[in-house]
């Protein structure tokens, strides 16, 4: 698949967003935060969100009728993340302002229920099957949580300071974690067979088929939607980006850093990128069927 | 999601000679019908581009000198169980039910896409001028038109087909030309892997000795 910049920005922003509320409402629900954390947190969770929300638009052609994706949350993952979404972040705006318990409860179930949406938006593409696995929902969540608890860090040394080594020992517990889960995906997608072939795709039973026209000479949507067109080379060094930036780097510089804030948000600007990166790799790593049909220009 | 009718295209992979009349025909009624226009880009210049409900493909089976080409009709297959319909957040997209017909409702596609990536036949294209998502109708607006002769009322691409290697009916009647076609020439679906039950049948090429 071509990687799309806007769902790139929307589920990295978002789950950063997600994460870092999830750890300031549960820290203040046990009552152990300050105030001034809480707060920080829940308006920074917003702006992400919100940035979020904002990059999703982009994605569409006719953006002034996005309400309309309200309407099929019986049979549509992404309808059903289109409302989860706004809901989650109303609920957020309302804790933030009224400080009702409830609602931040609420919120941390929209908030846990939007990470499974998200993912289920690409696992249920049953024939995209470097997707189709509770893998996909898992990682991001897990990529999610893990980018908010490191973001959460350097938000501490402002308004929480004496908690900010606690936060850095859970980002980097939490980040470890993401990171093997994710890598254990790259192996299992690695080892996939696609189960669809040009044989079965045409339905001609011969193990020797090529294609020597697709119909026509320019591109079409067919030829640009579905194929990222980047050399091997790129897409391994995303990866490596990845497994790289997303935990190792960070994870010396939450422990190993010295404490100091600049560390701090170095290590989330360093995970943050690398979470790009692995999105970007998720998109480009998914073979789509239809390229079957795409394999010879003219 | 199987609808009492089915109306669906049965193509002849035996007769196919990969003229593109099909395409050219499709393109021309339905870039002036009710799903036009189908937009086109740079149409004369050096790197064209546009929205086609068909094409017809060229592959090569076998190896030299054993080989054969086949000419491949591509367009929505109007599955049974289409999984374009259900992942569609705004309902737009929807399979017909008294005909079968996989269509999608202009005014309330989004552009945003997810059809297209949930078809595992690549047969939905976005236009890049209407900023919706365009798609084989089975020419809908043809194929019910009262005002047509009976004889008229099939797809464009039907009509122009020279080798009538395109044939249009009910699936669901038993005793339809083109359930009679998949019954004795052994049609077949695309990727049946995938349990989509496509409507579309291909009839395979006949075995011939020299």
């Amino acid at each position: 698949m071509k990687p799309a910049w806007s769902v790139i920005l929307l589920t990295t922003l978002i789950g950063a967003g997600q994460g870092l509320f999830l750890v300031s409402f549960l820290l203040a629900a046990f009552r152990a935060s300050p105030g001034e954390f809480s707060v920080l947190s829940n308006e920074v969770s917003l702006g992400l969100l919100a940035a979020g929300l904002l990059a999703s638009f982009f994605h569409l052609g006719r953006p002034g009728r996005a309400w309309r994706a309200i309407t099929q949350w019986r049979t549509s993952w992404l309808s059903r993340e289109v409302i989860v979404l706004p809901a989650f972040m109303a609920l957020v705006l309302l804790f933030e302002v009224s400080g009702w318990f409830l609602a931040g409860a609420i919120a941390a179930i929209l908030c846990v229920a939007l990470f499974f949406c998200t993912g289920m938006v690409y696992a249920c593409l049953k024939f995209l099957q470097e997707w189709a696995t509770f893998l996909t929902p898992l990682n991001f969540t897990l990529l999610g949580i893990a980018s908010g608890v490191t973001l959460s860090v350097p938000l501490a040394t402002l308004a929480w300071p004496q908690f900010a080594g606690p936060l850095a020992l859970g980002a980097f517990a939490l980040s470890g974690l993401a990171w093997l889960v994710r890598g254990a995906t790259f192996l299992r997608n690695a080892r996939l067979r696609p189960k669809s072939t040009t044989a079965s795709a045409i339905g001609v039973a011969h193990p020797r088929i090529a294609q020597t026209s697709q119909g026509f000479a320019g591109g079409s949507y067919n030829t640009r939607e579905f194929f990222h067109r980047r050399p091997a080379a790129i897409v391994h060094a995303a990866r490596w980006t990845f497994l790289v930036l997303f935990f190792p780097l960070p994870g010396w510089l939450l422990g190993w850093g010295g404490g100091s804030p600049a560390a701090f948000w170095t290590a989330f600007a360093l995970q943050f990128a690398g979470l790009v990166a692995e999105r970007w790799v998720f998109f480009a790593d998914a073979r789509h069927p239809q390229n079957l049909y795409y394999q010879a220009g003219a | 999601m199987t609808t009492p009718k089915q109306l669906a295209l049965v193509i002849d992979l035996d007769v196919c000679v990969g003229c593109h009349a099909c395409v050219t025909s499709c393109k021309e009624w339905n870039d002036g019908g009710s799903a036009g226009p189908l937009t086109d880009r740079n149409a004369y210049g050096k790197d064209p581009t546009g929205t086609f409900f068909n094409r017809v493909q060229t592959y090569e089976v076998g190896e030299f000198p054993h080989t054969e080409t086949v000419h491949f009709p591509k367009s929505c297959l109007h599955c049974e169980e289409p999984p374009c319909v259900p992942v569609c957040p705004t309902g737009a997209s929807y399979k017909r039910a008294e005909d079968g017909i996989v269509l999608v409702d202009y005014d309330k596609c989004i552009g945003c896409g997810y059809c297209a990536w949930a078809c595992p036949y690549g047969a939905r294209e976005l236009d890049p001028g209407e900023k919706v998502m365009k798609k084989c109708t089975l020419c809908a607006d043809r194929v019910a038109d009262a005002s047509l002769p009976e004889a008229e009322r099939k797809p464009a691409c039907v009509m122009a087909c020279p080798t009538s290697a395109r044939l249009f009916g009910d699936v669901h009647d038993p005793e339809s030309a083109v359930s009679q076609a998949i019954r004795e020439r052994g049609g077949y679906a695309l990727m049946p892997e995938w349990g989509t039950r496509p409507a579309n049948r291909y009839l395979p090429r006949r075995k011939r000795t020299a």
